[in-house]
């Protein structure tokens, strides 16, 4: 690891002029995935700025009934608040699926939103990444490939987003405020998260210098009845081969409304809006379940390892929509 | 062994309080003055030869103590050319090889010192993956050769199976796995110039073991390096021997004399440098009659090794001894390709040899309509096979049955895909478990009387994790006929006296056979009244297993298992294991090894896969990220019992070991109970969602 | 780059210079010679180096030790008095919660962190109602100490200790 400066500024404006004005320095939250990642040398910041003690670590309610989350809220803190488990589970037991008690109760919520990938090749120095290091290939296409994306993909970047959290606030259409040297922006989702193209570097449309303030969540009542469902290799403490987080209303056998995002398919939480289009106004089936997944799937591209993922998904979308029909009538 | 007051009470671990608190000492935890720290550098090709070694950016950084490089390291005395042959040639034989090493005054520096240091490499072309028909295939163990025989044939096998009226011929894959104790390999290393002695605290299964081949690298009296080892956090067999890095520690603290040089590998390092169980190809052909009688059993086994060093798993070996048939082969054929040195890991050969047999003779009793228990039942030898021996304590029928019973196995409906409860597909699976009895001879224990009523005992045994501590002292009290306050035991040093290996689940029944010896002795030399200060020194004898018998442990596992019939997800409601081992020294601890074990089989059967990359040669998932092993939340229901009853033709104490049988026929029991839930046969290891998705 | 911290640690205060680079796990290890927490993977990946942070359960190996100046840090060594036993570490003790020991001090730290987390009702990843009371069971026990991975496989008697000392 470099050796860095490790600052603590007073204010949100004095941390973002510094990180603007210095390529080398990078925020750190609760420093999970950061740390980690200076560890194996594959982020190496020469100028820490420490944002935890100066951005809200608080949930509050605006008077329009926006749930306003501060960026430092740890997962753990949002996963156990009430207004958030009841109005939103989806995005409850997303957090609750990632990581582990003691990562979660240190993770942010802005932290989160910009984990890096979990592609192995990515992880190790001494293979080629183009995310890692433009231009010099992708090793993880022809490599180990079972995490790899199957949607939006190129031929630079097979990576995955590896967050549970930002596939539940993708589906619920959650809004990012941003502070950069310029002033305050929002970003919505899924419009953070960028697909690889041909800057797989590039995992978000954050500037250098922009800073994650707070993650707003409008009123859904939808959102109610939501469920984030995870699949993975062992029962606790592994990232997802797919996930899906969806919220669904159903009145008298109708799907009236739905949202619907996957994770473990893409370089970015996988909004599902062509899943969405086909569910609506039609009957709460099986068989529509399916339809719409199908559809979303249609443009995977997959290899050997990884062409499990589309069936995975689609039985996993129409499974958790299912559950949510069951729930809705029993209501 | 007469009277056995201690030896089979429940004792709680002696050292328990330390460990819960972490005041227990592990190799990198003794508190020792201005130590230095060791990071390595590793080669990244596969095969070839260093060009160049540039450690200059490194030798500037401040706080660097020494770069070690092969252009300037020691030329070491007795290295060969194997794994011990550290830093001693430009060649690169593994990706993943130490090519360098820093040594600086804090671990940060160390570490980015050693990503300075700028390595060129001549590349050649590599080999690292094994195939059935590899071309450079060999048979490990020649006729002149020692060591049990690669080949076995009895019987006119070809004919038994032409006319065999049932047949199954599978083949079954295990990957490379990794034994990853948690703790990471360390070693601390101090080099004394006067009188010129060497000191490892180290984390390893054997301080005299370590001791003999460090001194042999080095060409130094073995009574000049001392190795300590209190507690060790585990070791599945990867500590059995010790390994590069112990040799680069001390290379590092020759250079640096009077410092302590500390080396811990990082999680990542543990996955080219510390040994891992080979992949395997297993062909497996069973011929039986209609009523699932066995007539011929062929066991084919194909492996790889590394070119630097050779080790055989000897997979098909359980084979010889665990079906009677008349007609039977045997056969292990290996590969030495472009990888990291392969050793042990916990139940090396039984462990895959066994997921092997044992699916196939599930597949047999599926093919003849018989109840997998029975089918096993009907296959039992009255004689050891490969001997002729007759058994010493062979308890398999009992505990298929009597663990049958206890699971719940009776009532089932055999056909497969035909439980359904909510959104899983639930089956039930069963396999047999068995490991020899093994005995390393020529542990010594030292008896001394310190006076109103204690006494000290000493071997340089090692315990780690398996309650070597307790158990022996619960030995020794009943050896010396004295409570267990009575008894201090001290262990894992080589000052102390020499002492074998834990490893082979032999720790216990060699060491203890040792004190056993050594009481008697004293027993002996001082009779009822020692005067304080009375010392007697006892070796466990060549070999004190009846050698007209065959001593195996048996055990049964029973297996329940849940697939989700959307994602194809693996749990494991419930897992039972009843087993055969001869006296239980200590109830509480036992259990724990027979759970710690099965725990180990479920996570080979779901969880782990090193994924070698062929291109690049290295493990691609190399970290407690990727590498998964079974957390809490995979293991239900899990209950270990065993039959009570004593050996006497094995060990003096009535016991046999214990350590590995627990993961022993374990993935087995799962496979089969998948395959009893879905109606898919998985023959690759491990069991995940991709292939029971639809 | 250097700084100099306050650092709490089992009720004893230490002023320290240490490396920015320097984690909090390697800070109690190699520079206060506090060798309770574990180095087992030091990626966040493992639970051995846990310990308590003004309570609450976190990694010591992911974050730095520049970060926690005037933290309050509990070890497994900390969590009782001198010559005393935590309830937990003793349930640990008679339940035959470990073998080798070396995930032990983190997994005990995680025990005594995740019960608070449950007495304060936070739910679990299996909690069926996320708005009802917790229900501190097996299954709920194996999920939230998921995040202390134990090689020996002593996890049945993991959750048999902290039952025992939950009750």
């Amino acid at each position: 690891m470099r050796p860095f400066d490790y600052v603590r500024p007073a204010e949100a404006s004095s941390a973002v002029a510094t990180v603007a004005g210095d390529p080398g320095a990078a925020y750190i939250g609760g420093g999970t995935n950061l740390v980690d990642h200076m560890k194996l040398g594959i982020a190496a910041p020469t100028s820490l700025v420490d944002v935890r003690g100066l951005l809200s670590d608080r949930v509050e309610e605006t008077p329009e009934g926006v749930l306003r989350v501060g960026a430092a809220v740890p997962n753990s803190d949002l996963a156990a608040h009430p207004e958030v488990r009841r109005r939103f589970p989806v995005l409850s037991q997303a957090l609750l699926s990632g990581a582990s008690g003691q990562l979660r109760n240190v993770a942010t919520t802005g932290g989160n939103l910009l984990q890096r990938t979990r592609c192995v090749y990515f992880q190790n120095r001494a293979m080629p990444c183009n995310k890692r290091e433009p231009g010099t290939g992708c090793a993880a296409v022809e490599g180990y490939g079972r995490y790899n994306a199957v949607l939006g993909t190129s031929e630079h970047c097979v990576a995955t987003h590896p967050s549970d959290m930002a596939v539940a606030l993708t589906a619920l259409g959650a809004r990012v405020r941003v502070l950069g040297p310029e002033g305050e922006r929002t970003v919505d989702l899924p419009g953070l998260h960028r697909l690889p193209g041909d800057r797989p570097e590039r995992d978000t449309v954050l500037e250098h210098g922009e800073l994650i303030t707070a993650v707003e969540l409008p009123r859904l009542p939808l959102a109610r009845r939501s469920a984030y469902r995870k699949v993975r290799d062992r029962a606790s403490y592994a990232f997802a081969l797919v996930s899906v987080a969806a919220a669904l209303e159903v009145v008298e056998g109708t799907v009236t409304d739905v949202r619907v995002a996957f994770g473990g398919l893409a370089h970015a939480p996988w909004r599902a809006l062509r899943a969405e289009e086909v569910l609506r106004g039609r009957a709460a089936t099986e068989e529509s379940f399916r339809e719409a997944a199908e559809a979303e799937l249609a443009g995977a591209r997959t290899g050997p390892d990884n062409a499990f993922k589309v069936p995975l998904a689609v039985n996993t979308l129409a499974a958790t929509l299912r559950g949510l029909t069951a729930e809705e009538a029993r209501r | 062994m007469s009277e056995t007051r201690v030896m089979g009470q429940p004792l709680t671990r002696l050292e328990g309080e330390r460990k819960v608190t972490g005041r227990a000492p592990y190799a990198y935890e003794h508190p020792l003055t201005d130590p230095l720290y060791l990071h390595p550098v590793l080669s990244t090709v596969p095969r070839g030869r260093l060009t160049g070694v540039d450690a200059s950016a490194a030798e500037a950084l401040a706080g660097v103590r020494a770069v070690l490089t092969p252009y300037n390291a020691e030329r070491l005395a007795g290295a060969g050319d194997g794994e011990f042959a550290v830093l001693q040639s430009e060649e690169v034989s593994f990706h993943g090889q130490f090519v360098a090493a820093v040594v600086a005054d804090t671990p940060e520096t160390a570490r980015e010192a050693a990503a300075l240091v700028r390595v060129e490499y001549a590349r050649a072309p590599h080999d690292v993956v094994l195939t059935a028909d590899h071309e450079r295939l060999y048979r490990p163990v020649g006729e002149d050769d020692e060591g049990p025989a690669s080949d076995t044939e009895e019987g006119e096998v070809e004919a038994a199976l032409e006319r065999a009226e049932v047949v199954v011929d599978q083949t079954y894959r295990t990957p490379t796995e990794h034994n990853n104790p948690m703790e990471p390999h360390t070693t601390v290393a101090v080099w004394e110039e006067e009188p010129g002695r060497l000191t490892l605290y180290d984390s390893t299964q054997g301080v005299h073991v370590v001791r003999a081949s460090v001194a042999g690298v080095f060409g130094l009296d073995p009574e000049r390096v001392r190795v300590v080892a209190p507690h060790v956090g585990g070791g599945f067999g990867s500590k059995g021997e010790a390994h590069a890095h112990d040799v680069l520690a001390a290379m590092a603290a020759r250079v640096l004399p009077g410092r302590p040089v500390k080396f811990a590998l990082t999680r990542q390092h543990m996955f080219s440098l510390v040994g891992y169980r080979t992949p395997t190809i297993q062909r497996v052909r069973l011929g039986a009659d209609r009523r699932g009688r066995l007539d011929v059993v062929v066991h084919e086994s194909v492996e790889q090794t590394s070119t630097v060093q050779e080790f055989t798993e000897n997979s098909a070996m359980c084979s010889r001894w665990m079906y009677a048939a008349p007609h039977r082969r045997t056969r292990h054929r290996m590969a030495a390709l472009d990888v990291p040195v392969n050793f042990w890991m916990r139940a090396p050969g039984e462990a895959p040899g066994m997921y092997a047999l044992e699916s196939a003779m599930d597949e047999l009793a599926q093919a003849c309509g018989v109840d997998p228990v029975e089918l096993r039942v009907r296959n039992e030898p009255e004689r050891d096979p490969q001997s002729g021996a007759p058994w010493s304590d062979r308890q398999l029928v009992r505990c298929l049955r009597e663990g049958a019973e206890r699971f719940g196995w009776y009532g089932r409906d055999p056909s497969p895909r035909a439980r359904r409860e909510g959104d899983w597909w639930v089956g039930t699976g069963v396999a047999a478990a068995s490991y020899p009895h093994l005995y390393n001879p020529g542990s010594v224990a030292v008896v001394r009387y310190g006076g109103e009523g204690v006494y000290e005992v000493s071997i340089g045994a090692v315990d780690i994790g398996t309650g070597a501590w307790t158990a022996l002292t619960q030995i020794a009290a009943d050896a010396l006929g004295v409570s267990v306050s009575r008894v201090r035991l001290r262990i894992g040093d080589t000052d102390l006296p020499s002492a074998s290996v834990a490893g082979g689940s032999s720790g216990t029944s060699s060491w203890g056979t040792a004190i056993v010896a050594a009481a008697r002795a004293f027993a002996a030399e001082h009779g009822g009244a020692p005067a304080p200060g009375a010392v007697a020194r006892a070796s466990a004898g060549e070999d004190t297993v009846d050698e007209g018998y065959a001593v195996y442990s048996f055990g049964a596992h029973f297996a329940e298992v849940a697939v989700h019939a959307d994602t194809g997800e693996v749990r494991v409601p419930r897992m039972y294991g009843l087993f055969s081992v001869g006296r239980v020294v200590n109830p509480r601890m036992v259990r724990s090894q027979f759970l710690g074990g099965m725990v180990m089989g479920l996570s080979m059967a779901l969880h782990e896969q090193s994924f070698r990359d062929p291109r690049y040669g290295h493990v691609a998932n190399g970290d407690f990220a990727e590498y998964h092993v079974a957390t809490n939340a995979d293991v239900r229901d899990l209950r270990a019992e065993w039959l009570e009853g004593e050996d006497p033709r094995a060990t003096p104490m009535g016991s046999r070991g214990v350590g590995e049988i627990g993961v022993v026929g374990t993935a087995a029991a799962v496979a089969n109970a998948v395959y009893h839930a879905t109606g898919v046969r998985v023959r690759d290891l491990p069991i995940t969602l991709d292939t029971l998705v639809r | 780059m250097e700084a100099t911290i306050t650092l709490r640690v089992d009720g004893e205060k230490h002023e320290l210079t240490v490396d920015t680079r320097t984690t909090l796990l390697d800070a109690l290890r190699d520079r206060l010679g506090v060798t309770s927490p574990k180095k087992g993977c030091d990626h966040g990946q493992c639970g051995a180096c846990t310990v308590l942070v003004e309570g609450r359960r976190v990694l010591s190996c992911l974050t730095f030790a520049v970060a926690q100046e005037e933290a309050e840090v509990t070890t497994a060594a900390g969590l009782a008095g001198e010559g005393e036993l935590h309830p937990v570490a003793r349930a640990f003790v008679d339940n035959d919660g470990f073998q080798c020991g070396y995930c032990t001090p983190g997994q005990v730290c995680s025990a005594v962190g995740m019960l608070r987390e449950a007495a304060e009702g936070w739910p679990s990843h299996v909690s069926g109602d996320l708005e009802g009371p917790v229900r501190l069971d097996d299954e709920e026990i194996r999920e939230r100490m998921s995040g202390n991975l134990c090689r020996c496989g002593a996890y049945a008697n993991i959750v048999a200790a902290i039952r025992e000392a939950a009750e």
